[in-house]
């Protein structure tokens, strides 16, 4: 980045808006500059809308993606989401970044892997699956577990079945509960009770996971159980973020910085860290 | 060398003559502030301590970072104000020197740095010391470098060492002289003399803390008890020198089309600091963010950038109104209980 200051977001253009669910858009977006991004999957922005503010998102499609844009897949829920939410095609944003710790892709390669994500988590999930699915022969197998609160929840849904298409990946989903009326065939229940029905080899697979805080503590006391090494799952947190520059100090998570070391983290790494789960 | 009388000359010659605004240490009531000097004789190089620390003129409490045109997207600012600060005492600029460290580290922050480059430190040793001040047990009573002037008061004259170029500059209007083998050793008994003035003392030094500190992280009961009577007020985090996390909100004009993203200065004691997406705090209890607070300032800043970030000023505790602030009652307390 090599701006006046770190603290100015490059122009950038809304090229498409697609509704995933009653809360979510993903946004098609390009820097005024036309240069890629140029992110690792698991990486956010600060996206900037004038006279709101900024808000850290992460990037949700892969760097393998074709052209020079990229997406993000934003939920409605204070001042910059809603207002981004307003815009149309054509119109613009700021945009800082790519910042912080995505998803270390060298430590996936050859391996099987697993992909766990609750809610909005799958968005910065989807960096890595379409990351693995470009370069397919450089991963092993892959299982993706997508957990949602309600079926009008799900996010990407073209995207899933072709996912569950795929070979060699196998895709499993619940949903926590399926109001009346609501149509529905696949599993109820929260996302461990989907960890039983997978097949994963300990010793071979590596386990990506993002989610609601809440989620993380049952999850990964599921995969203890499966024995899969601490050392060899990756979680993405989440913290208010100011700056994304590692400054204001608003991501702090005991010592660690959300926005240096993190979103991205092993999960050795935090696991005793009181502040992190 | 320079006396007392010529030294006056030379500050009412800044004022008066030199382009960049003129700070120095002033009355205030009875306390001392660094503001704007109007004239050489309201410095005061006698001062205990001051109110706020020299900081604000790198990183004002509130400062644009970004103006925007909801047309034309955004551009950076940076309001600069070229500046000579006199009379900033060795704990100050051991803490500027933590914070030009901070904020050149990874991403540079030219808001800052840039405010940095376009001042000039004239520091003073210490004569008086606050009763609150415990800078000899943390090695910074004295600074042997990272000021461009320093200045020592040795009776009817003031030592002046230099220490950059900047400073050598400065000095090319004032009428000083060589310093003798007396003054030499004048300055040097004042500086070992200081030491000795603190009443507040750590009673372990100061690179113990990290260790101290990680091994009472558990020890809740402590830290609740500590913090019982918190305000969560968020004082002892404006006062300190070496505290610089801020917040960062957008201010339209009235017509809406325009505006500008403003930071100012944030504190991790203020309850909102942590909160994020439905409301979560990550740090809901006073005595974590109480914690925290000690933590960052004995430990975390030290695993990132190995240095303590606690001057010792002693500006947290004299401001604490339920007078539970004071680093050197928790640290030693601390080390009490973690025998
Ligand atoms: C690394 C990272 C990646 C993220 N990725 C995505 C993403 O892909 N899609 C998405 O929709 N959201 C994502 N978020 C969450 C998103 O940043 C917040 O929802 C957003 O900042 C809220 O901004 P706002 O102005 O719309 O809401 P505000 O008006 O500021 O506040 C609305 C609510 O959100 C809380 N909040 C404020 N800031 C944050 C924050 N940084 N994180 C969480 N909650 C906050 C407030 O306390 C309040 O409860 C991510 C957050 C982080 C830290
Ligand atoms: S100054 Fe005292 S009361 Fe206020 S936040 Fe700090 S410790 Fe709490
Ligand atoms: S923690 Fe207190 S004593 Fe230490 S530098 Fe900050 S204000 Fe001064
Ligand atoms: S977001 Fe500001 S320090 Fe991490």
């Amino acid at each position: 980045m090599n701006r006046h200051s770190i603290y100015e977001p490059e122009n950038a253009k809304i090229l498409n808006i697609r509704e995933q669910t009653e809360k979510e858009k993903l946004f098609e977006i390009e820097l005024e500059s036309g240069e890629p991004l140029d992110h690792d999957p698991g990486q956010f922005v600060e996206l900037s809308i004038a006279g709101v503010g900024e808000a850290p998102i992460s990037i949700t499609s892969s760097p393998t993606k074709e052209g020079a844009s990229f997406e993000l897949c934003v939920r409605a829920v204070g001042n910059v989401t809603n207002a981004l939410h307003n815009l149309k095609i054509n119109d613009e944003v700021g945009i800082r970044g790519p910042f912080g710790t995505g998803f270390d892709v060298e430590e996936f390669k050859g391996r099987d892997v697993l992909f766990i994500g609750g809610g909005l988590g799958l968005a910065p999930l989807r960096s890595l699956i379409n990351y693995v699915i470009d370069r397919r022969d450089e991963f092993g197998k892959t299982a993706i577990l997508y957990g949602c609160r309600e079926p009008c929840e799900i996010l990407y849904e073209d995207e899933l079945d072709q996912w569950d298409e795929m070979t060699n990946m196998d895709l499993h989903q619940t949903v926590d509960r399926c109001p009346e009326g609501v149509c529905w065939e696949g599993n109820i229940g929260v996302i461990t009770t989907l960890i039983p029905h997978v097949d994963f080899d300990p010793d071979t697979t590596i386990a990506a996971v993002c989610g609601p805080p809440i989620m993380y503590r049952f999850v990964m006391e599921e995969l203890k159980n499966r024995n899969l090494p601490d050392e060899q799952v990756f979680l993405s947190l989440e913290r208010r973020m100011k700056c994304g520059v590692g400054k204001c100090g608003h991501c702090q998570i005991d010592g660690l910085y959300t926005c240096q070391e993190g979103p991205v983290f092993n999960y050795a790494d935090v696991k005793d860290v009181e502040e992190a789960l | 060398m320079i006396s007392k009388e010529d030294f006056e000359a030379f500050v009412e010659r800044l004022v008066k003559e030199d382009h960049r605004e003129v700070v120095g240490v002033q009355e205030k009531g009875d306390k001392f502030v660094f503001d704007e000097l109007k004239a050489a004789k309201d410095l005061r190089l006698d001062y205990d301590v001051t109110i706020l620390p020299p900081k604000k003129y790198f990183m004002p409490q509130r400062e644009t970072l970004v103006k925007y045109k909801v047309k034309d997207g955004h551009k950076a600012v940076n309001e600069i104000t070229p500046r000579i600060i006199l009379g900033i005492h060795p704990y100050d600029l051991e803490a500027i020197r933590q914070m030009d460290k901070v904020f050149s580290d990874t991403y540079e922050d030219k808001n800052y740095l840039k405010k940095r480059e376009a001042s000039v430190l004239v520091g003073v040793n210490i004569e008086n010391v606050s009763e609150w001040c415990f800078a000899g047990s943390m090695g910074t009573s004295t600074i042997e470098e990272h000021y461009d002037l320093m200045l020592t008061d040795i009776g009817d004259k003031y030592a002046i060492e230099i220490g950059s170029e900047k400073g050598f500059e400065l000095l090319d209007e004032a009428d000083v002289m060589e310093a003798s083998e007396d003054d030499i050793s004048a300055v040097k008994k004042k500086k070992e003399g200081v030491k000795e003035k603190f009443e507040k003392k750590l009673d372990l030094p100061p690179e113990e803390l990290p260790i101290l500190l990680e091994r009472s992280y558990g020890n809740t009961d402590f830290w609740k008890e500590h913090s019982e009577k918190c305000y969560s007020c968020g004082s002892c985090n404006l006062v300190c020198p070496t505290c610089y996390c801020f917040d960062v909100k957008d201010f339209n004009e009235l017509t809406l089309d325009e505006g500008e993203r403003i930071r100012q200065w944030d504190g991790c004691l203020l309850e909102e600091f942590a909160i994020v997406a439905g409301d979560e705090n990550f740090r809901e209890n006073r005595y974590q963010r109480y914690r925290h607070r000690f933590m960052r300032k004995g430990r975390y800043i030290h695993d990132r950038f190995g240095d303590i970030a606690c001057v010792g000023c002693g500006r947290c505790g004299s401001h604490c109104v339920p007078d539970i602030a004071d680093p050197t009652e928790i640290y030693n307390d601390l080390k009490e209980v973690t025998k």
